[in-house]
């Protein structure tokens, strides 16, 4: 058993290496490292032709947690939420330490900012509305994502939509909040307990849209609730892209909505009355075109993802 | 279902090496006996680079006490201060369960030697038994001169702890000592309470001096629990669950 929490997560892993599972025995071919985090390393690897995701770690508890979070998801309807997981074994290395590993799907994406930067700012409308699809999903299923923040978030290709990785926070309904990222964690702001409700994803996920227009974040001067929820709502009220969607944005950050549909159905209503007042003014002001346009494009593109 | 038990720990919070009384790791060690679980988190200085040779203590202490240690900046404090304590939560709870396996198997397998499939399954009985059972955390807080600067930071985490196990389903008591006390080893600074928002209000006046007499501290903390184990409190549980089987 550890005791203590170790910081090493390379055990000399290197590209070209095969890893083979102590009760399984299938064999899997490093590619290369994808990242690693507080519990473990991620590694790209093939396996009978195709490519796979092998998390390694030498925390087993952590790691049996995450792969019964994956089963639990697995087994919710026409699933995207989450990679769906192939395989659980424990791998010894040659010097005879033991280590857990689990495949699953490879997700091959690209970050949420440098998308954005590169397609426009019209798909932020398409990835709230997608997110905010795939957490109902969850909420209804029992759980709650956790520790939503950006860098779970990967933007996949042909259809484009949005997706997470890393559910080692996903957490059970009415109980304490796995894992969390101080900037997304209501908690940190004073505005919430760590209870697993969904208002709790609904936080993050305001913060994980603010992320994209701050790289760098931003910190709580004080952790009492007034100072917090104006400093949120100053951060909100200075990005143009965020205007039209900032009411449900904030109601969201003082926990407001009770479940993802709420909001999700308040964004579509932003984004349709941008497409009825786009009909009306066609003619008249051209120049508030530019705004309302990319409304009228992004509730467009939601739709066509739905279809496919 | 599994009943609840009451999980016991000393939350120990130091920058520096004991200097008076016995060793720090055989009071850990005596504490770890009566079920009592000693974690320690030791704060590095922001210009401390490596891990200082006198903050070894740390690590040895968490050892003999069953618990889990952390060296850490004043940056990441509250992070580590529930992960250290969420982590030592799980770790006890699976040598119980692990000792039950020895029982029910008859052999030396622990958790870890089972099949993934197996592991699983038990994993989601530990997890129940973490959000659901009892917590009662000791925290003891080195007061000598050189924590001057970082309390205000441990005051922001442990009101953050109390906010995370808050929000588990399982009750918490909290209570707060400082090191060394006045007259005595260690000095209460907040009495058993379920919660430690109103730590603000008293939180502990630095003594200056260099004396860090932190084996007296651990033993003295030791006291401060109810008299029930937590073995024994959890068996008596089992026999409730046969009786009403
Ligand atoms: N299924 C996956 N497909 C592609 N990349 C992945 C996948 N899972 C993880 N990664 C990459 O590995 C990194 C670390 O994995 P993660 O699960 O976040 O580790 P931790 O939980 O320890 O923080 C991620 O940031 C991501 O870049």
């Amino acid at each position: 058993m550890m005791n203590k929490i170790s910081r090493k997560h390379d055990f000399l892993i290197k590209p070209g290496m095969k890893i083979t599972g102590k009760w399984h025995n299938h064999t899997y071919v490093i590619k290369k490292k994808l990242g690693s985090g507080a519990i473990g390393t991620v590694y790209l690897c093939e396996t009978k032709g195709s490519y796979a995701a092998l998390k390694i770690s030498d925390k087993s508890a952590s790691m049996t947690t995450e792969v019964n979070v994956l089963k639990s998801l697995g087994k919710v309807q026409g699933n995207r939420l989450g990679p769906s997981l192939l395989d659980v074994d424990d791998w010894i290395n040659p010097i005879g330490q033991k280590y857990t590993f689990y495949v699953m799907e490879y997700i091959k994406g690209e970050a949420v900012r440098p998308f954005i930067q590169q397609n426009g700012n019209e798909w932020i409308g398409v990835f709230m509305l997608q997110l905010l699809d795939d957490l109902e999903k969850l909420h209804k299923s029992g759980w709650v994502f956790g520790d939503l923040k950006l860098e779970n978030l990967l933007i996949t290709a042909s259809p484009t939509r949005i997706r997470w990785i890393d559910v080692g926070g996903t957490t059970l309904i009415g109980r304490a909040i796995k894992e969390y990222t101080e900037f997304y964690d209501r908690g940190y702001w004073g505005l919430g307990s760590r209870r697993a409700e969904p208002s709790y994803d609904l936080f993050a996920f305001v913060m994980v849209i603010l992320s994209i227009y701050y790289p760098h974040k931003f910190h709580r001067e004080n952790p009492s609730q007034t100072t917090t929820t104006t400093t949120i709502f100053k951060k909100i009220d200075a990005i143009k892209t965020l205007t039209p969607y900032s009411i449900c944005l904030k109601k969201a950050i003082t926990g407001k909505y009770e479940t993802s549909a709420q909001m999700k159905q308040a964004i579509q209503t932003v984004l349709y009355q941008a497409e009825k007042n786009h009909q009306e003014i066609t003619n008249q002001k051209p120049f508030l075109m530019e705004s309302v346009g990319i409304l009228f494009v992004a509730g467009g593109y939601y739709f066509i993802s739905l279809l496919l | 279902m599994v009943k609840k038990g009451t999980l016991k720990q000393i939350l120990l919070i130091t920058d520096g090496c004991s200097n008076k009384g016995e060793d720090p790791a055989a009071t850990a060690a005596l504490a770890y006996e009566q079920g009592i679980v000693v974690n320690v988190i030791g704060i590095l200085d922001d210009d401390q680079t490596e891990q200082p040779e006198g903050l070894q203590e740390v690590e040895d202490i968490a050892l003999s006490g069953g618990g889990v240690s952390q060296l850490v900046y004043k940056a990441t404090l509250s992070q580590t201060v529930q992960t250290v304590t969420k982590q030592a939560m799980t770790q006890t709870l699976q040598g119980f369960v692990n000792l039950e396996l020895k029982q029910i198997l008859g052999s030396n397998e622990t958790m870890d030697d089972l099949a993934p499939e197996k592991r699983g399954e038990i994993m989601e009985v530990v997890e129940d038994l973490g959000e659901t059972c009892d917590l009662e955390v000791l925290v003891l807080i080195d007061t000598s001169a050189s924590m001057n600067d970082k309390l205000p930071t441990v005051k922001e985490a442990l009101i953050d702890l109390s906010i995370s196990l808050n929000s588990r389903i399982g009750r918490n008591r909290f209570c707060i000592y400082s090191f060394p006390g006045k007259r005595k080893d260690i000095e209460k600074v907040y009495d058993w309470s379920p919660k430690l928002d109103s730590v603000s209000t008293v939180f502990p006046k630095l003594s200056s001096g260099g004396i860090t007499p932190t084996g007296p501290a651990i033993r003295e903390a030791m006291y401060q629990f109810s008299k029930k184990s937590l073995r024994r409190s959890l068996r008596k549980n089992d026999e409730q669950d046969i009786e009403e089987a």
